[in-house]
């Protein structure tokens, strides 16, 4: 997302756009990465209950599919709550 | 028009029931209490459509009110000293959220000591916060300049604080002249909001980071920029329409000036009948009076002080920075890029509500004559009126 010049932005901090917040791709704070083992996995979903953000995806069959690193910030409850050692954190490298 | 005689908090209060604002929300506190019993009783008696918040501090009063321009209301309130300052986290979000609200403000000291009478501590301590800052030098003043204060907020997209003088403006009954209700409506103009929460879908106050938040300040800064010329534009539509001229600067006296005072606020009465007297004696001395103190108008100041000998300041509250008050400080530096810069002092006075009279300020003008003479400041901060 190109950033606005200040001559440009709505004036007062409003936001026009409803929904925008989905823009502001906050895994951009993240210093770690889990790591999704589909083979360990048995989709109980405790991941997705934990996770602050929202950032385990499921598909409508109510399985886990793999995890949304534009919302993850790498907090590792994920990691710390799988009872089967299916997410493991893993150092970001940009 | 008619002429009333009326206080400082009565002639705010009926500007306020002329403006008849959507929405006020406050908190009685001395010596800005008449202006809200006096408001609450008009909305008692359904002399205004006004949806009054009678609110349990400050603090929430002036937050009351920022979410009430928000939602796209024209919006007032009153306060003073402590009040003030209890409002000052949320002095910031209404600036920043470019909300237009008027502050019928009392200038009162700050504790502690505690104390319910003159200084200017409380508006001085303000400064930074974003808004525009009017000192009324009379009743007649605080009437007309709250008037245009909802004005100027509404036009520049900046909330504003006009204030009075603790008691000496507030509680004394002088002359004023009353503008037709219509008038003032006709004036004022119907309310314009930079938004409403009504209207479209819009998030207000979001959270603003490192990616944001300069540019939105950047903007807050050039609407101070902007703003001078639209104070000017309502004070002399004003002028034109009822004959008050204002805006920044009132000079008085200055021609053939060698020496000049400034002051803000009730001060500048007292000072005119000191510049006569020492005018008649062949002192030649005349008068600034800063009624505007944000925007700071330092190229006026600049154009208008750089050819005197000597500016001596008025200053009814310090910074505590050992560099004296707060216009001495700002008025130095809006002078330094005079090639020829006169000499200033300053002198901290009335501190707490102590008297000035006019012996004093005449006796400025005096010690005036000899720094002159003697082309020397000696005493770069002095004081008035204190026992040493």
């Amino acid at each position: 997302m190109a950033l606005s010049s200040w001559k440009e932005l709505p004036i007062g901090t409003i936001i026009t756009k409803p929904g925008s917040a989905r823009e502001f791709k906050t895994g951009d704070w993240r210093s770690q990465r889990p790591i999704w083992d589909p083979e360990k996995c048995i989709h109980c979903l405790i991941c997705f209950i934990y996770c602050p953000d929202s950032s385990i995806k499921v598909n409508s069959e109510g399985k886990m599919t793999g995890i949304d690193l534009d919302y993850c910030k790498g907090c590792g409850i994920c990691e710390e709550e799988c009872p089967k050692q299916a997410i493991h954190m893993e150092i970001e490298k940009r | 028009m008619p002429i009333r005689a009326l206080t400082g908090n009565e002639a705010m209060a009926e500007a306020m029931r002329q403006i008849n604002p959507d929405v006020v929300a406050a908190y009685p506190i001395t010596p800005a209490t008449e202006i809200v019993q006096l408001f609450a009783s008009f909305v008692a008696d359904g002399l205004v459509d006004t949806e009054f918040v009678p609110v349990e501090s400050e603090h929430s009063a002036i937050a009351a009110c920022t979410g009430a321009a928000a939602a796209g209301a024209r919006v007032m309130t009153s306060t003073a000293s402590q009040g003030l300052a209890l409002m000052h986290e949320i002095l910031y979000i209404a600036a920043g959220l470019r909300a237009p609200i008027v502050i019928c403000e009392v200038n009162r000291s700050m504790s502690s000591p505690i104390n319910i009478h003159c200084d200017h501590s409380d508006t001085m301590g303000s400064r930074e916060a974003g808004w525009i800052q009017i000192f009324a030098e009379d009743a007649q003043d605080a009437y007309d300049l709250t008037i245009q204060a909802i004005r100027i907020s509404e036009e520049v997209l900046l909330p504003v604080i006009v204030s009075t003088d603790a008691f000496i403006i507030s509680h004394s009954m002088q002359r004023v002249d009353i503008l037709e209700d219509n008038e003032v409506q006709k004036f004022i103009g119907p309310h314009k909001s930079p938004y409403s929460l009504f209207e479209k879908t819009i998030t207000i106050g979001p959270l603003d980071l490192q990616d944001y938040f300069f540019e939105h300040k950047r903007q807050q800064i050039d609407a101070m920029w902007k703003s001078p010329q639209i104070i000017e534009k309502v004070a002399k539509e004003f002028a034109t329409k009822f004959g008050r001229t204002y805006g920044f600067l009132e000079q008085y006296r200055m021609e053939g000036a060698e020496q000049v005072i400034i002051a803000c606020g009730s001060t500048c009465g007292t000072a005119r009948v000191a510049i006569d007297t020492l005018r008649e004696k062949g002192i030649k001395v005349g008068l600034l009076n800063l009624r505007v103190m944000r925007p700071f108008p330092h190229a006026k100041l600049l154009e208008l002080l750089k050819s005197f000998k000597l500016v001596s300041i008025l200053d009814r509250s310090v910074t505590m920075s050992t560099m004296g008050g707060p216009v001495y400080v700002e008025l130095r530096s809006a002078l330094y890029d005079a090639p020829e810069r006169p000499l200033l002092v300053d002198y901290i006075y009335g501190l707490g509500g102590r008297d000035i009279d006019v012996e004093q300020i005449m006796d400025v003008a005096l010690k005036g004559e000899q720094i002159i003479k003697k082309n020397k400041v000696e005493k770069p901060v002095d004081y008035i009126g204190l026992r040493e």
